[in-house]
């Protein structure tokens, strides 16, 4: 079941919003809505779900609405049109008192800024969201000091926010959005203000964290990278209206239109791509039922040097060259094991390319892929590698 | 041209007005003249001057030593100042000026603090309210002498109702100032969690609003002095009525030692409350 879910969820700044309402559904673009009303449309139409325990990124560049639509999300800015469901209930016209207790219960934020209160200590700043439902003193700093711990930062709890580093602060921002436990984390350009090292060392610690925590996580960025990087799934935002939700590799491979397109241009495709889009379809004979001979003969037919060798269960045994394979046909070798190679160079399907690079420049023989079991998914040859990266199409994107 | 009507009777209007509040409002000026008269003159008369001076300078001087961060400099300033004004045999005078000065930024501080959280959280109040302080502020302070006396006779109470009008604003305005400065971003952080207002208020918006706010009352105490010798043209007794006296007789000499002392009474205040600022940040 969906945790969180967007219908239709417009939010339009200004005066007289109804008429640019309408003026939204009659498909005018923001640009047109602002020369014609003054109304800033800050979000258009957003509809999309979250399912428990995914990694939901909003993405886009600054003024494409993603901070006005996370903040819809827990009615910090009260939408125009449409509909918010967390956990099933509607939020966009709940009362106040009841949007506090979704607030305080399922509800958990993480922002640019920080938003450490400074004149509160770490630990009073962790515990703020249990303090203000009322639990008392001894367990809120239980909690609290539990959250920090988790966070790496047991030791700085009667620490003052300005005496810590930025990324030491949004840790203790996160440790405050985690103290309640919450269902659903909103993080807000969470990692944005941080210098790279640190920004990829969170980004590492909140995968990390996610593993155990299993937390319905939206997060917002401009940054492509740490979108793919963080994303089970990403909303791409332009003009406060979403433009594409995918995966990382569906928006790699198939862009929604030219906008997302232009957008992902640029983005290292070594570090998203892996070993399971890149690999081909191996060729290979049976360990048990086929001879040097027969080898040989594929190898002809195939036009290849050597050919990766299985078992019944396609299990990897090894692979042997053409080379081998003609001199035991003219030594009338019948067995294939007694020239068979085992040196082969394995990866996993979940290997990014970055890896793969740096092993398959300095191998004649392609990689092979393997699964679970060492069954054979695949191989890699290294023009397959140079065209991923080219973005020729040639990629396996059913893998 | 211009004469096309005759004076607008303002004036006349406001004697009305105030004759009337003066009359209507009776029930509620003579308890207050005489309960909080009464008050005043047991702090100024026998509270006060029933510490030992030396006892009272010693007081004064630890707590600058204290507010100042341990220096020395205001503390030893303290011991001396107040005793030359001692020395100048105005010590009953300054217990009157401190009372009415303490008493008046008290109920200035009381006032004026609810009232500028009520201008920061509404738009309605905060427009209406900002006319009345800039008048409140520009009006002469003399002018609140009239009404003040009217109400209350002579004597301490009506200073200290005249200081209240004329030093009262900053509070408010600072206190205003200082949670409107509060960052959004701790406001939606205090939002996203779920607090009610009123937490949002205390836990929040006022301790974050502090050093504003202290700044502000530090110029309220700042005015309710300015206003002793003012005051002092109604009665109300201390360093101000020194001067007022001196005024009146020409003389030179008691006016200028009524004066100085005023100085010193205001130097120990404002370091005092300006430091008490600063060690909270």
């Amino acid at each position: 079941m969906a945790v969180v879910e967007a219908k239709n969820l417009s939010k339009i700044f200004g005066k007289n919003i109804s008429q640019s309402i309408k003026m939204l559904d009659q498909g005018m673009t923001k640009e047109e809505i602002l020369k014609k009303t003054g109304n800033t449309v800050g979000v258009n139409r957003a509809s999309f779900s979250v399912e428990e325990g995914e990694i939901f990124v909003i993405m886009g560049l600054s003024g494409s609405g993603k901070s006005t639509l996370v903040r819809l999300i827990n009615r910090l800015i009260d939408p125009s049109e449409g509909s918010i469901l967390i956990d099933g209930k509607e939020l966009a016209t709940m009362d106040k008192k009841a949007l506090r207790q979704v607030r305080r219960e399922k509800l958990g934020m993480v922002f640019q800024q920080f938003a450490l209160f400074p004149h509160r200590t770490i630990l009073q700043n962790a515990g703020f969201g249990l303090e203000v439902q009322g639990i008392d003193k001894a367990e809120r700093e239980k909690r609290a000091e539990e959250s920090l711990k988790l966070v790496g930062l047991g030791d700085y709890m009667h620490q003052k926010p300005g005496q810590l580093s930025g990324g030491m602060q949004q840790r203790v921002g996160l440790a405050r959005a985690l103290a309640n436990d919450p269902k659903v984390l909103l993080m807000d350009e969470a990692f944005s203000a941080l210098d790279p090292l640190i920004r990829k060392e969170m980004q590492d610690e909140l995968i990390d964290l996610q593993s155990t925590m299993k937390k319905t996580i939206i997060f917002i960025t401009h940054d492509l990278d740490e979108a793919l990087r963080l994303g089970d799934r990403i909303a791409l935002m332009k003009d406060g209206a979403i433009v594409q939700i995918g995966t990382p590799e569906e928006i790699l491979m198939n862009p929604a239109n030219d906008y997302v397109e232009k957008f992902v241009e640029d983005v290292d495709r070594s570090k998203i791509l892996t070993a399971s889009h890149i690999m081909k379809r191996p060729e290979t004979i049976n360990i048990d039922k086929h001879g040097p001979r027969a080898a040989l003969e594929r190898m002809r037919k195939e036009g290849i040097s050597s050919i990766l060798v299985v078992d019944d269960k396609r299990r990897l045994q090894g692979y042997v060259t053409a080379d081998d394979a003609s001199e035991a046909r003219k030594k009338e070798v019948s067995n294939i094991k007694e020239i068979l190679k085992t040196d082969i160079l394995k990866v996993v399907p979940d290997t990014p390319m970055q890896e793969i690079f740096s092993i398959i420049y300095d191998t004649p023989i392609p990689i092979a892929v393997v699964g679970d079991d060492n069954r054979l998914n695949g191989i890699i040859v290294r023009g397959a590698v140079l065209a991923a990266l080219a973005n020729d199409g040639e990629v396996n994107m059913d893998a | 041209m211009l004469d096309f009507m005759d004076k607008i009777p303002l004036a006349e209007w406001t004697e009305s007005a105030t004759s009337w509040i003066q009359d209507a409002f009776a029930f509620l000026f003579e308890p207050i003249k005489s309960h909080f008269g009464d008050f005043m003159d047991f702090i100024s008369g026998d509270l006060l001057p029933g510490i030992p001076p030396i006892l009272f300078i010693l007081i004064v001087a630890v707590i600058a030593f204290f507010v100042s961060g341990k220096k020395l400099g205001l503390a030893v300033f303290s011991i001396v100042g107040l005793w030359f004004v001692y020395n100048q045999e105005l010590w009953d005078a300054l217990m009157s000026t401190v009372t009415l000065v303490i008493l008046a930024s008290l109920l200035s501080v009381i006032i004026g603090v609810p009232v500028g959280i009520l201008m920061a959280k509404s738009k309605i109040a905060n427009s209406i309210l900002t006319p009345v302080l800039d008048f409140m502020q520009t009006m002469p302070a003399f002018v609140y002498l009239i009404p003040a006396v009217a109400f209350f006779g002579i004597g301490m109470v009506p200073g200290v109702f005249a200081s209240l009008i004329f030093a009262t604003p900053p509070t408010v305005r600072f206190t205003n100032l200082g949670i409107r400065q509060v960052s959004n971003d701790l406001i939606e952080a205090s939002d996203s969690f779920g607090a009610t207002g009123s937490q949002k208020l205390f836990k929040v918006e006022l301790p974050m609003a502090k050093g504003t706010i202290m700044a502000g009352i530090n110029q309220t105490v700042m005015l309710a002095l300015s206003m002793v010798v003012i005051a002092s043209m109604i009665g109300a007794p201390g360093l101000g009525s020194q001067v007022l006296s001196s005024l009146q007789r020409a003389s030179v000499g008691t006016g200028f030692v009524a004066g100085i002392g005023i100085v010193i009474l205001a130097i120990i205040i404002d370091r005092i409350t300006q430091n008490m600022n600063k060690g909270k940040e």
